[in-house]
């Protein structure tokens, strides 16, 4: 699509949705928002990246094939999910460090498993859609 | 390490599959990965069984959070046998895919998935909570469809949205039951239903929920009238993944239809007498069309529904000899159909076909193979000391003991398509092993003859193990019989588990 709008636009709207989905990733453990919503706003922007500027250019900017992101999430969230084990707890019980860090506030596993989540999220949309718009050119 | 052993059957698939998808397009580090991982996997469900045999119900509740607001999962013996059936399924199936499944295949997501599957089977086994039983079913679902559909050819997309719409079908009255069943009591753990559900006023809404869990596990362990997906899409993926299908995915729906009609329902006699006749129905349709396909794995597909039937007329009777028989059946049946889809998958090898009448002449070439395929179909038939004949005796005691109608023609099918199985079985090894090969078939290449010592060893040893479970099973009845006891005791007396669960009755 060679619409100078929608290129511009891009160039502006690309930092703020993902800005955007990491306030989401980190907002969702008491309210509304989490790694799944994060993810998908994630995958907008890289969507929106290759509407505007084709899909090559888009995988060329990410650096990584987005089917390498699923495996990697996914060990996040398991081994946030585990790491209660070692301490004689049952799976997936929230540890948490005793002070709050600067800026991110309470950090505990739940948000390790929020970003691999967000991480998988971002992998299997972004694979889906690539995927189709391979099969659509040939 | 003792308390969290309950929940490693599972996460060992987990961390096996997502391993496994780090080694994406190389198919030899997956297949070692994945050999480990299963025969982990089995440790882990001795250790688990030996576990629940001596120490009792073991529950976890996940993240802390106590029952009935968090998820439990609990291991009673029941759930613990079956995952421990599972393993040995699963190792036979990883073992036999290192040289049954195709390189191209393996490039893609084949062992990742397989191992999700195997995740979700041990979920739906291990999990005390309705909700989380669903979402289990929704993996096994997922993982079984790409499975199916792996390889792309049109016959496995036909048998894929045959399989996928009427399992997601299935999903959605199972789910729509579960909505009910919350809105009447407010929670969802089975151990706080079977507590909570006696106490309801409105029984009749009761009843029809229980019957659409009913029909909800019915059409995923193809039950009759709802079965006709089953023989339609079993044929079409490779033997591996057709084997993990038969020998695994209809037993997980007679699992949880055995778990939810003892724990939360019981059947009345309205129930019992649908129960019945469905089962009727099942046994006779699936004797009926394993008798005219002509096709090997067809025919196995129809010999699954066939002993479905036994299996859920079991639950129906209700009694400790019936649903130990169930149970018993239940075991045997994972272990034998397994083991039918892997052999069949090794006559495609050896023929390049699996349709009967162009087969032939096995017996000759291959004598050791067919004594092997010999244990398996007699203990399928119910010859007397193995393993089919043991389960049939108690299904049979029951039915005799049960003096209502339906529970006449209980029996009477139970005879009828007893006998039409040893027909079929019989009729089978006379194409297969003991017919000449036809003529026109002497030029079609043997691909297993060829093969390097490793891959034969690869595919036969699978069967050999399976089939050695099955003679375990016969020759040593005693112990399998004090299991399944033990299990219908738990089941017609479920306050164990409730305490364990909820820590009160």
């Amino acid at each position: 699509m060679k619409n100078i709008i929608l290129r511009t636009a891009t160039a502006y709207l690309i930092p703020l949705l993902l800005l955007f989905s990491v306030f989401l990733l980190l907002r969702g453990h008491y309210h509304p928002g989490g790694g799944f919503v994060g993810g998908l706003v994630a995958s907008i922007a890289f969507v929106l990246h290759g509407f505007a500027f084709k899909m090559q250019n888009t995988l060329r900017l990410m650096k990584f094939h987005p089917s390498k992101f699923i495996p990697v999430g996914l060990s996040v969230s398991i081994i946030s999910s585990i790491l209660p084990m070692f301490f004689k707890k049952p799976v997936m019980t929230g540890l948490w460090l005793n002070k709050p860090l600067p800026i991110l506030g309470n950090v505990g596993t739940s948000l390790f498993f929020d970003i691999g989540v967000y991480l998988v999220v971002i992998g299997v949309t972004l694979n889906i859609l690539f995927t189709i718009s391979d099969s659509g050119q040939q | 390490m003792i308390q969290h052993l309950i929940i490693l059957p599972v996460l060992v698939h987990l961390i096996t599959g997502t391993v496994n998808l780090f080694f994406w397009g190389k198919p030899q580090p997956q297949r070692v990965m994945s050999l480990l991982g299963t025969f982990t996997a089995m440790l882990i469900a001795f250790a688990l069984f030996n576990q629940v045999r001596s120490e009792g119900v073991m529950v976890m509740h996940a993240a802390n959070w106590k029952a009935p607001f968090g998820i439990s999962f609990v291991a009673d013996t029941f759930s613990s046998s079956m995952v421990l059936f599972t393993s040995f399924a699963g190792f036979a199936v990883s073992l036999f895919s290192a040289a049954g499944i195709s390189a191209v295949r393996a490039q893609y997501a084949f062992y990742p998935i397989f191992h999700f599957l195997l995740m979700g089977l041990n979920g739906a086994f291990l999990t005390g909570d309705l909700f989380n039983l669903y979402v289990w079913f929704e993996v096994i679902i997922m993982a079984s469809f790409v499975l199916i559909t792996l390889g792309g050819s049109k016959a496995q997309m036909e048998g894929g949205v045959k399989y996928v719409s009427l399992n997601l079908l299935a999903s959605v009255i199972f789910l729509t039951a579960i909505a009910i069943v919350y809105g009447l009591t407010g929670t969802l753990n089975l151990a706080d239903l079977a507590i909570t559900l006696p106490n309801i006023k409105n029984q009749g809404l009761i009843n029809i929920t229980a019957l659409l869990f009913f029909i909800g596990f019915g059409i995923k362990s193809a039950v009759f009238p709802l079965y006709f997906w089953l023989p339609s899409s079993y044929h079409t993926p490779p033997s591996a993944v057709a084997a993990i299908f038969a020998g695994l995915l209809t037993k997980v729906g007679v699992y949880a239809m055995l778990r939810m009609f003892t724990l939360l329902f019981h059947p009345d006699d309205f129930m019992t007498a649908i129960i019945l006749i469905i089962s009727l129905g099942t046994m006779l349709t699936g004797a009926l069309g394993a008798i005219i396909k002509t096709d090997l794995k067809r025919m196995f597909s129809y010999l699954i529904i066939c002993h479905i039937g036994y299996m859920v007329g079991g639950l129906a009777l209700f009694t400790q000899a019936a649903l130990g028989g169930a149970v018993f059946y239940l075991f045997h049946d994972m272990m034998i159909k397994t083991n039918l889809f892997l052999i069949a998958g090794v006559i495609k090898k050896i023929r390049g076909t699996t349709n009967m009448p162009k087969l032939g002449g096995l017996y000759h070439s291959y004598p050791k193979f067919a004594l092997l395929v010999a244990i398996v179909i007699f203990s399928l038939a119910g010859t007397p000391p193995l393993s089919g004949f043991w389960p049939k005796i108690y299904l049979f005691q029951a039915g005799f003991a049960n003096t209502s109608w339906a529970s006449n023609y209980y029996v009477i099918g139970l005879i009828f398509s007893s006998l039409i199985t040893l027909y079929v079985l019989a009729k089978m090894w006379k194409d297969v092993f003991w017919k000449k090969q036809p003529d026109t078939q002497i030029h079609v290449p043997d691909h297993f003859q060829p093969l390097s010592f490793m891959k034969k060893l690869s595919l036969i040893l699978p069967i050999v193990f399976l089939a050695s479970i099955t003679l375990y099973i016969g020759l040593d009845a005693e112990r399998v019989l004090t299991v399944a006891n033990d299990i219908a005791k738990e089941m017609l007396n479920p306050k164990p588990y409730i305490k364990a669960v909820l820590g009160h009755l």
